[in-house]
């Protein structure tokens, strides 16, 4: 089913009798649902720019490239900068700004910037009975009622079906430099990333991959950015010097070294200074990793069928999802029994029909 | 201003209530003397005053936890408060409740400055958490501007801004975990020192959630390296809509200030009156503040500039000093005291969209004149947050309910053109029985649907946020 308007979408949620599958583009779902096929995409359009308030809003089913193409235009983008992880998970199709949003898909920038759900102003979405809720709203600060738009924001789906999404959004920076030093283990990774974070230089992207080393971004005015590359390469120390960095951001932002090897990806989020310790106690299962957010987010391809009690068992705290491939356990990291109620309770208010994406997260 | 009967059967059980409580915490730390109570009648909505029936004061998650699991076997409402500075109510008993406060509780737990987090009792201060780790070049970025006294607890409930969060996003950006207690004594643990949920991003809808949720007693707050330095610029304007136009510009071009502050020509004036900060006498002003080193700060400054010089402005005042910083800054944190000074007066936190920033300060205009109250407008304008503040007498009768419905029409249009009943302060009861204005019926049972799960008894203040008529079931059943 494939509804062109909120209304038709509505109805056909308040019809339903058996499970959905809710889908945006397909391009970045994680584990998977049974259902009927509920597609977003005829939902489009950018609804309201306005670059000088730093907002817009789009159609749930608005392709992200479209989205991408009209804040171009103004030199304006997402701050969070949207994974494209179809390579990954050897999917085709058009992500959609919806899917977006229900996957809170971030990239490198967010130590800086944020993830989706901080850049995410308001929503509308159709719930399991059927009725269209919204939430937030189009202005940078708003705190009136609950925050429904960061419970939306990576509910994948389970809670409702959203059809219209607003952000801020952000000027493209004049200049960027990005700094490198290869030959670095996870350990000296994670203490020199550390240094960069913890320096006042305003760093929007800390990373590392054992094949292409450490690195580390600056972004803004042209000046301060070539002031504050001099100061993080004095700080770093030897080894590090300035380099080309868009395919470095652009391969760990949508790890695409994985792409078409063999194995299941896991996405781990731990305390940045626990990962080493996760990669040393995970090391005969893994095969390649990338690290971002200064060690606070590890993708690692490991040998398929790997219990997922294996990996979980490594996390001194965090969470694991298994966004590819097979292994004993669920995809999703299960959480304690209190807060599993609580997530519990929320889906069975939310859709209390059950409707929605059942067997997704948990 | 309506609130709930006070329920007799739980006043009636008093005594054995405040027994139960005596048995958990230290003497001194349960109060239900009818004199000493007062200190709780009340936030920093002191229009609005109702003494509890007890207020306790736990030290520890676990006194929290058996705090509320007595009052919830009991049947008794609870008000949770952090140092009672909320603007919207958030925190005005009830006569049946108990207030919880968290004051007590203000420990630094954990400074970890590798992975550049703190964690933190929940009634510790917000600028004292800044001071816990400022010696190592550290600061919590979350800035309200009574940061000297209130508690994150506080700002947590109500998803604190501040002039800074321009750059640096309000509470909810600068959030990463929360040690919540359920109105029945479940402890959760939420988030941590990681990014994202595993799951349902709860934590995301705890904040903000003025204490109706749960009892917030532990969070660990994301810390960021204190910039090199910052320097304000102020610049004048012959009118609102030039100020504005002004504001619009600066964003577009990329550069981000970590504040934009307006005012307009009755703040000026008073505020100058106050503190003699050397503001220029003109219709509009901003003071926008850029950080970085010198060089950066001078590189950011010239864009600015160049930009304002497009807007004809009437002064341009770049503190060359740290004396010159503090006096811009002067008169604008003086705002509120100032206008204390020459009036009672209310304060407003509407956001709107920056582009229709003249148009609302137009309409302000005009209203002021229909009411017959003054009003002046201070906000943060690279947001949107405003603040318009209008002066009555309280001791005229009538002026005080002419204020209200004017501050109502105010936050009317604020929805009208495309924005929000509050920013920064929450909606307590000074905007409950509003949310109608924002929010379709369904679009608030989305939100009752939420605290059902965490707070089925209904019993964790329950009545904020929303409309008494549209809460009674819930309420009694």
């Amino acid at each position: 089913m494939r509804p062109t308007t909120e209304t038709e979408l509505a109805g056909i949620v308040t019809a339903a009798a058996a499970p959905l599958l809710v889908r945006g583009g397909g391009t970045r779902r994680i584990g998977e649902a049974a259902g009927q096929v509920l597609e977003t995409s005829g939902l489009t359009g950018v609804v309201l720019y306005e670059p000088g308030a730093l907002t817009l809003v789009a159609k749930a089913g608005t392709p992200v490239a479209e989205v991408e193409a009209v804040l171009t235009g103004e030199r304006q983008r997402l701050a969070f900068e949207v994974p494209d992880l179809r390579g990954l998970l050897g999917r085709e199709g058009v992500s959609t700004i919806g899917g977006v949003v229900a996957a809170n898909a971030s990239g490198p920038r967010r130590v800086q910037a944020g993830a989706c759900r901080d850049s995410l102003l308001g929503v509308r979405f159709v719930d399991g009975t059927g009725a269209v809720i919204k939430n937030g709203g189009r202005v940078m600060k708003n705190v009136t009622g609950y925050d429904l738009v960061k419970l939306m924001a990576g509910s994948h789906g389970t809670l409702g079906v959203l059809t219209e999404a607003s952000f801020k959004v952000q000027a493209v920076p004049e200049a960027e430099a990005t700094l490198r030093c290869e030959g670095l283990d996870a350990r000296q990774a994670v203490a020199a990333l550390a240094v960069a974070m913890g320096s006042p230089f305003d760093v929007s992207g800390a990373a590392w991959t054992p094949a292409d080393g450490a690195v580390v971004r600056v972004e803004g005015l042209a000046g301060s950015v070539d002031y504050r590359a001099a100061e993080l390469l004095t700080r770093l120390g030897a080894g590090w010097s300035r380099v080309e960095g868009a395919g470095h951001w652009r391969a760990i932002r949508d790890v695409s070294g994985f792409a078409g090897r063999e194995g299941a990806v896991w996405r781990v989020s731990v305390k940045p200074s626990d990962a080493p310790l996760v990669l040393e106690a995970l090391a005969p299962v893994v095969r390649d990793m990338v690290m971002d957010w200064a060690g606070g987010l590890l993708w690692l391809l490991v040998e398929d069928g790997t219990p997922g009690a294996v990996v979980r068992g490594a996390l001194p705290g965090g969470h694991a999802t298994r966004v590819r491939g097979a292994g004993e356990g669920p995809v999703f990291h299960p959480e304690a029994p209190a807060l599993a109620r609580v997530t519990a309770g929320l889906r069975a208010r939310f859709d209390p029909k059950g409707v929605f994406n059942q067997g997704m997260m948990g | 201003m309506d609130m709930p009967v006070p329920d007799a059967a739980i006043l009636a059980r008093k005594g054995r209530i405040v027994a139960r409580l005596r048995a958990l915490l230290p003497a001194d730390a349960v109060i239900d003397d009818a004199a000493e109570v007062r200190v709780y009648e009340c936030d920093a909505l002191s229009a609005y005053r109702c003494p509890p029936m007890a207020a306790v004061l736990p030290r520890t998650t676990a006194e929290v936890s058996a705090v509320l699991r007595v009052c919830w076997e009991e049947g008794v409402p609870v008000v949770p408060r952090g140092s009672g500075t909320s603007l919207a109510g958030g925190a005005l008993p009830t006569a049946d409740c108990v207030i919880l406060g968290v004051a007590r509780m203000n420990a630094v737990l954990e400074a970890d400055y590798q992975n550049r987090f703190v964690r933190v009792q929940s009634g510790r201060t917000n600028l004292s958490v800044t001071g816990a780790v400022e010696a190592e070049g550290f600061f919590y970025a979350p800035d309200p501007s009574s940061q000297l006294a209130c508690a994150i607890a506080g700002n947590i409930a109500m998803n604190s801004g501040g002039a800074h969060c321009l750059k640096y996003g309000v509470t909810t950006n600068n959030l990463l975990g929360v040690t919540l207690v359920q109105m029945d004594g479940t402890v959760l643990e939420i988030g941590g020192p990681w990014a994202d949920a595993g799951g349902l991003d709860v934590l995301g809808v705890v904040c903000g959630s003025e204490g109706q949720l749960g009892v917030v007693t532990e969070a660990t707050l994301r810390i960021l390296p204190k910039p090199e330095g910052a320097r304000p610029v102020l610049i004048g304007f012959a009118s609102n809509e030039v100020a504005g136009a002004c504001v619009a510009d600066i964003i577009k071009a990329g550069v981000l200030p970590v504040a934009i502050e307006f005012m307009d020509r009755m703040l000026i004036r008073v505020c100058e009156d106050f503190a003699q900060a050397g503001y220029p006498d003109c219709e509009a002003l901003l003071i926008i503040e850029v950080e970085g080193s010198d060089a950066e700060i001078d590189e950011q400054l010239a864009l600015i500039t160049a930009i304002a010089a497009r807007h004809d402005p009437v002064a341009v005042i770049e503190a060359e000093d740290e004396a010159q910083a503090r006096r811009i800054w002067l008169g604008r944190k003086s705002a509120f005291s100032a206008i204390g000074k020459i009036s009672d007066y209310m304060c407003l936190d509407g956001t709107i969209p920056v582009s229709s920033l003249p148009h609302v300060l137009r309409r302000i205009g005009e209203m002021s004149v229909e009411f017959g109250l003054a009003v002046g407008n201070v906000f943060h304008a690279g947001d949107g947050n405003m603040h318009p503040l209008i002066l009555y007498d309280a001791n005229k009768p009538g002026d005080l309910e002419t204020c209200e419905r004017f501050g109502a029409e105010v936050l009317k249009l604020c929805v009208e053109v495309g924005g929000c009943l509050t920013g920064e302060h929450g909606v307590g009861i000074e905007k409950r029985d509003l949310m109608g204005v924002q929010f379709a019926p369904e679009d608030i049972e989305a939100q009752l649907r939420v605290k059902d799960v965490f707070d089925p008894k209904w019993l964790l203040n329950p009545a904020k946020v929303f409309p008494l008529a549209v809460t009674s079931d819930r309420r009694a059943a």
